[in-house]
Order: structure tokens, then C-alpha cells, then sequence
């Protein structure tokens, strides 16, 4: 059954409402990307908050002027209104206040909320609206979705996609170095204008199957998770929307197959997996890289002090020294060194005495910014200047055994 | 309206709607100034999750579990914000955003999983929270006040949110100093030899407490609203901590009052018989207080 949602076969609607999901996954990462390159991922919370009272109102005018209440493109108008006017209040709260942006976001989200709140019992009060349904906004749910809802929010992520690709670059570059975006051309204001417009989009296309609590996961989830992948700015991007997708994907799927669980939840604990499995697994700044490499250094360092002491004839008092000079054939259990041992750690002394005069020359200063205990002079000179420095040392010594 | 209708009926529901918003507003001045105030909106979802857990774990809706349960939960959420900010090298606000959202949909899912049709535990409840139901239903009048059979009937609630709110006030005085150095100037505070991290942790702790204590009586909305509006219009207000903090309280009250008594009558007023949400009307009030704070408070621009 899952296996039939997650390949499309559940029925017309419920693979439209896939879809939608999946793109609208995929328009969320990566617009959420810019936003979080811009540090501002959290103003897409109080966006979404702010689109509960214009959901409300349109439903209440709707319904006042003789319609149905529920239709879908209304109330999206109306969430995008109250979201706009949200969006704005931020601004104006924390450019025009002494209040910090994330005060703003919070007193707005809350505010906004309450109010929606108050409309929402209001609603359930009015004579037609008993059951206007609209709770499955604050949860998302795809069940008993209208076909023409669903070709909605499938049309609207598309459309949001193809926003994104037309105005990636600008976005990119004043994400990353406004000033140098400036100094380009471009107009930071209005590619903020985009920036939000498209965070705006993405919320009101998404209130229906994430439900306006969550959306916001959908725009912070799968950046942070691509962020492990790739340092390189597009590759964040398109990571970011893959990742959205899926979770976009996957869990309209399984909510296709348990309609009495609310949809929002499910994705966004698909996202979350994506993102920790990122984390753990990603190579580079993943942390299970991050330990292996940890443990790689930490290695080099002790096997290079251990044969420095050998070489100098010190006994080793570290056990993990030691046992990793055992472990390599350096040492025997006792400390002492094998003949490879021996060899070895005559190396590393002639390569730090190397290092030492290198260091004090002033004609090595570049090379010798370079001294970390582990470089080999190998690696960062030439072997005239080696051969150089080796008629100052003198000729290599033999290790007392 | 008289005695006989306010007292059962409304008089508990505004004290504790009182009661609440001031204990959030307390601490939320400091997480204000300390740039902290979505802690605040982060505990608050945090705390479904953990409230759900205790339930299906205990099996009932006591209160200690339940406290236990969200203390934990937020606990967790401060652990695991932490270490995606420090392990993952993520920007601190994504990893809020991160963490409550995943918590939060965690705790919507065991909820909805799980059987919860015999107790009063839903998702709505624990956003708009359920003020209008925590009646007096033992007094007859203003004489219960002084009738000792008719207060042992007091919504338990009442007690609980009033306690905190001592503890919170009582801990505000006690810690004022410290506290108000560390969030002015950490760095100084450090020379000074205040443990400043402990100091830190303490006030999450402390609001994590509030939004917990306020939670179990008037659901998340409340919580957000009251832990940022009142201390930001304050801070419009003045440039004194003291200051800040008294006004902060005296908007929380107008906002609980104002908005208590507009959505159990105002409606009445365009005729209609049904009361709105009051937790969602007194967040409302507190954005209208904050909102004309905005436009006329005297220290409202950036460079006083």
C-alpha cells in the first residue's frame, strides 16, 4: 500500500496531492536555502502564523457574500494577505523599533495566531459554519482533497519552482556577499521582495497539506540537512530541494495510507530523518567523518611524538602512545623499538631538526608557517632547499639503541 | 452582571489568566533583552511532546507527570538545540527551527496515535488552551470568598499558577543583580566572577517552568504572546530595567483583563450569544498594547 503511494498508483487524486507534495518539497528547500544563508529562516514562522487570520476572514467574507466558504484559491488569497501584512509588521517592528528581529517574529507570530484563534470561534459560532474544517489548516491533512485542490497546489509548487530557477542568481549572490551584489546591479530590496515573496508562496501552497504549525519546517529542515553535503553554495541549493522533495514525497505517501494521521507531522519526520541522517552521515562535516578524522589526527600525533621520544631515547609514560607504536611495529610492549622503529624515528628526528632551523631562518618564513608537528618539510620545500639545510645539521646520527 | 453569575464564571478564569501572563511576562523581559525571546516560542511547542509522553507513560493526566513530562521535553529541546548548533555548525535560529518543529510533529503524531478519547487531551487544547472551563463551580457569590468549603473547590489550576508565579518573583528578586548584569553585559559579569552560564541556563529554566505552568491553563498561545508583547512594549516605554519589568507586568494584566472580559462580552455587544476564544483575545489585546507602544512609546526608536 505504501509502496503503491510512493510509486503513484493510489488513484488520480492521491497522486496529484503526491506530487503537489513533492514539489512543493522541493520549492520549499530550496527557497528555504536563501533564507538561511540570509540567517532569517525563522521570519518564515512568523509568515506562516500570520496566514491564519486571513484563512478565517476569507472564509467569514466567503461565506458572507453567499459562497462556499471553503473554496480552496479564496482562502489562499486571504492567508496571503494576512501573511503579507505579518511580513510586514517584522519589518516595520524591527527596522523602525529599537526591537531585535526575533522579538518581532515572536510578537507577531503569537498575535496573529491569537487573533486567528478568536476568528476560528467565531467561525465554529456562525449559523453555516459549524464544521468549516478549518483546523486541518494548523495540522495539514490530504484526506477527502478536492481534485481541483489538488491541481492547485500542484500547479502552485511548480510555479514556485520555476520562480526560484529564474531568479536563483540574484538571490545567490545577495544571500552570500550583498555588497558585492550591490556593486553588480542588483537591487538587494527588491530581491528581498522576491526572496520573501516566494517564502510567502511556498507557506499559502503548503498550509493545505503541512498545515500553517509546520510549513515552517519544510523552509529550515532541508537546508541545514543539505548544509552537511557541500560547501558549494548551488550544490546547498539543489541538495536542499532533493531533500525537500522526498520528504515532500514520502510522507504524502504515507498519509495517502493512514488519512487519520494529520499529513504536516509526517513530512516534517521525514525531513527530520533526512536531516539526521545528514548529519551523521555526511562526509566532510558530518559527524561521524568529523570523529573518524578526529581519531586519524589524533593518531598521527601520538605515533610522531612516540618516535620523537624514541629517537631521543625518552621512555614513553602515554599508554595510548604506546600501544599504537606496538600496534604499527615501532615498539615492543617494554617501549623498546624495533629495528623498523628505530628507522622510522630517525626519520622524524632528522625531519624536526629540519623543521628547527627552517623555522629559525628568516628566508623559510613562508615554509615555516606551515610547521604543525605532523607536515613532512618534504611536503613543503624543495629538495635544494632540504639539502640546504641538511649542510647545517651535518651529517644524520645513528639512534643509541 | 452580578456577583452571583462573576464569581463561579469568570472570576477564576481571569485570575488565572492574570496570573499566567505575568508569570510569563517576568522572565520574558530578560530573554527579550538577551535576544532570547523565541526560547519562549520554542519551549512552548516543545511542551506537547513531552506532556503527550507522560500521559503514555503514566496513563493519566495528573498534573506532577505532566509537569515532569514537559520539563523533560524541554530539557531535551535545549539539549538538542545545543548540540546541532555546536555539533552540526548550524546557525542557532535553524537550529531552533529545526528542533521545535521535529518535537512538536512528534508530539502531534503520538497523540494522534495513541488512544486518547477518555481524557481531555487534544491538539487544540494544548494551542488555545481551555480558560473558559476552569469554573468556581462551588461558589454562589462574592460571600465564597470567605466560605471554606466553597474555595476548597478551587480549580486546582489556580494554586498551581499562583505558585509559580511566587517562585518566579521571589527568584527574580533574589538573583535581580546578577541577573540584570549578565544580561546588560556578560562579559563584565564574567570578571565580576558571575557564573554566567549558570545564569543563562537558569533563565531558560525558569521560563521553561512558566510556559509549562501556564501551558497546563491556557495553552501555547498565551505563553508566546505573554512571554514577548508585554516586555517589547515596555521596552518602547523606558530605558530602565526596573521600569521595563513593572510595565511589563501592568501590560500583562490590561491585556489578560481587557482581553478576558472582550471575548466572554464583547460578542454580546453585536448581539451575538456565543463567547470567543480568550486566550486567543488576550494574545490579541497584547499586540494592540504593543502595537500602540510602537507608534507612540516614547523610547520606541533605536538610538535613545
Amino acid at each position: 500500500m505504501f509502496w503503491s503511494a510512493l510509486t503513484f498508483q493510489l488513484g488520480y487524486n492521491a497522486t496529484l496531492v503526491t506530487l503537489g507534495a513533492t514539489l512543493l518539497g522541493v520549492a520549499a528547500g530550496v527557497t528555504g536555502t536563501f533564507l538561511y544563508f540570509r540567517k532569517r529562516a525563522l521570519v518564515s514562522d512568523a509568515i506562516s502564523h500570520a496566514t491564519l487570520p486571513g484563512v478565517a476572514l476569507a472564509f467569514i467574507v466567503m461565506t458572507m457574500l453567499g459562497f462556499d466558504g471553503r473554496n480552496l484559491p479564496g482562502l489562499l488569497i486571504g492567508s496571503a494577505i494576512t501573511a503579507a501584512l505579518g511580513l510586514y509588521c517584522v519589518q516595520w517592528l524591527s527596522s523602525r523599533t529599537r526591537l531585535t528581529e526575533d522579538a518581532a517574529i515572536g510578537a507577531v507570530l503569537s498575535v496573529f495566531f491569537g487573533f486567528g484563534i478568536v476568528l476560528l470561534t467565531v467561525i465554529q459560532t456562525m449559523a453555516s459554519g459549524g464544521q468549516a474544517g478549518l483546523e486541518s489548516f494548523l495540522l495539514g491533512s490530504t484526506a477527502g482533497m478536492l481534485y481541483s485542490d489538488a491541481v492547485l497546489i500542484a500547479g502552485g509548487g511548480a510555479l514556485a519552482l520555476a520562480l526560484v530557477v529564474i531568479f536563483r542568481r540574484p538571490m545567490l549572490m545577495s544571500a552570500f556577499d550583498p555588497e558585492f551584489a550591490r556593486a553588480s546591479g542588483i537591487d538587494l530590496n527588491r530581491t528581498d521582495l522576491i526572496m520573501m515573496g516566494l517564502v510567502m508562496g511556498v507557506t499559502v501552497i503548503g498550509l493545505k497539506i503541512v498545515g500553517l504549525i509546520l510549513i515552517v519546517a519544510l523552509l529550515i529542515i532541508p537546508p541545514a540537512a543539505a548544509r552537511f553535503w557541500s560547501d558549494r553554495a548551488t550544490n546547498v541549493v539543489i541538495i536542499a530541494g532533493i531533500l525537500g522533495g522526498i520528504a515532500g514525497w514520502s510522507g504524502a505517501s504515507l498519509s495517502a495510507v493512514a488519512p487519520n494521521l494529520p499529513t504536516g507531522p509526517i513530512i516534517v519526520l521525514f525531513a527530520f530523518a533526512l536531516f539526521a541522517a545528514s548529519m551523521l552521515l555526511a562526509p566532510g562535516r558530518g559527524l561521524l567523518m568529523s570523529a573518524l578524522n578526529h581519531r586519524r589526527f589524533q593518531r598521527a600525533v601520538h605515533i610522531r611524538q612516540g618516535l620523537v621520544s624514541l629517537a631521543q631515547g625518552q621512555p614513553i609514560y602515554e599508554p595510548l602512545t604506546l600501544r599504537l607504536l606496538q600496534k604499527a611495529g615501532l615498539a615492543r610492549a617494554d617501549g623498546v623499538p624495533t629495528d623498523d622503529g628505530r628507522a622510522q624515528s630517525s626519520r622524524v628526528l632528522r625531519d624536526e631538526k629540519r623543521w628547527e632551523v627552517a623555522r629559525s631562518d628568516p628566508a623559510f618564513e613562508m615554509a615555516a608557517a606551515r610547521y604543525d608537528g605532523l607536515t613532512q618539510i618534504e611536503d613543503v620545500l624543495t629538495p635544494d632547499q632540504i639539502t640546504l639545510i641538511d649542510t647545517r645539521i651535518g651529517a644524520p646520527s645513528v639512534v643509541a639503541q | 452582571m452580578n456577583g452571583a453569575e462573576f464569581v463561579p464564571l469568570s472570576l477564576t478564569p481571569l485570575l488565572i489568566g492574570c496570573l499566567a501572563a505575568i508569570a510569563c511576562a517576568l522572565p520574558g523581559n530578560f530573554l527579550l533583552l538577551r535576544r532570547q525571546a523565541l526560547i519562549g516560542d520554542a519551549i512552548s511547542h516543545v511542551v506537547l511532546p513531552g506532556i503527550v509522553a507522560a500521559f503514555l507513560i503514566g496513563g493519566t493526566i495528573a498534573t506532577l507527570p505532566m509537569l515532569l513530562g514537559a520539563a523533560g521535553a524541554a530539557i531535551v529541546a535545549v539539549a538538542m538545540i545545543e548540540g546541532i548548533r555546536r555539533y552540526g555548525r548550524i546557525e542557532p535560529g535553524a537550529a531552533m527551527g529545526v528542533t521545535f518543529t521535529t518535537l512538536f510533529a512528534a508530539g502531534v503524531l503520538l497523540l494522534e496515535m495513541s488512544d486518547t478519547s477518555g481524557v481531555h487531551l487534544d491538539v487544540e487544547h494544548a494551542l488555545y488552551g481551555n480558560l473558559e472551563s476552569l469554573v468556581w463551580l462551588d461558589a454562589t457569590g462574592w460571600g465564597s470568598l470567605v466560605d471554606p468549603t466553597a474555595l476548597a473547590g478551587l480549580p486546582p489550576e489556580l494554586f498551581r499558577i499562583a505558585l509559580v508565579l511566587v517562585m518566579i518573583a521571589a527568584l527574580l528578586v533574589a538573583f535581580w543583580r546578577p541577573l540584570a548584569i549578565s544580561t546588560f553585559d556578560e562579559g563584565f559579569a564574567a570578571t565580576l566572577g558571575l557564573p554566567v552560564t549558570a545564569i543563562g541556563l537558569g533563565l531558560v529554566i525558569v521560563s521553561a517552568l512558566a510556559a509549562v505552568a501556564a501551558f497546563d491553563a491556557v495553552g501555547s498561545i498565551i505563553v508566546i504572546a505573554m512571554f514577548i508583547c508585554p516586555p517589547a512594549a515596555a521596552r518602547l516605554m523606558t530605558n530602565r530595567l526596573g521600569t521595563q519589568v513593572a510595565l511589563s507586568v501592568g501590560f500583562a494584566l490590561i491585556a489578560a483583563i481587557l482581553g478576558f472580559v472582550l471575548a466572554g462580552y464583547g460578542p454580546r455587544w453585536f448581539g451575538s450569544i456565543h463567547a470567543v476564544s480568550a486566550a486567543g483575545m488576550i494574545a490579541t489585546m497584547s499586540g494592540v498594547i504593543l502595537a500602540l507602544a510602537a507608534l507612540f512609546g516614547p523610547a520606541r526608536a533605536r538610538s535613545t
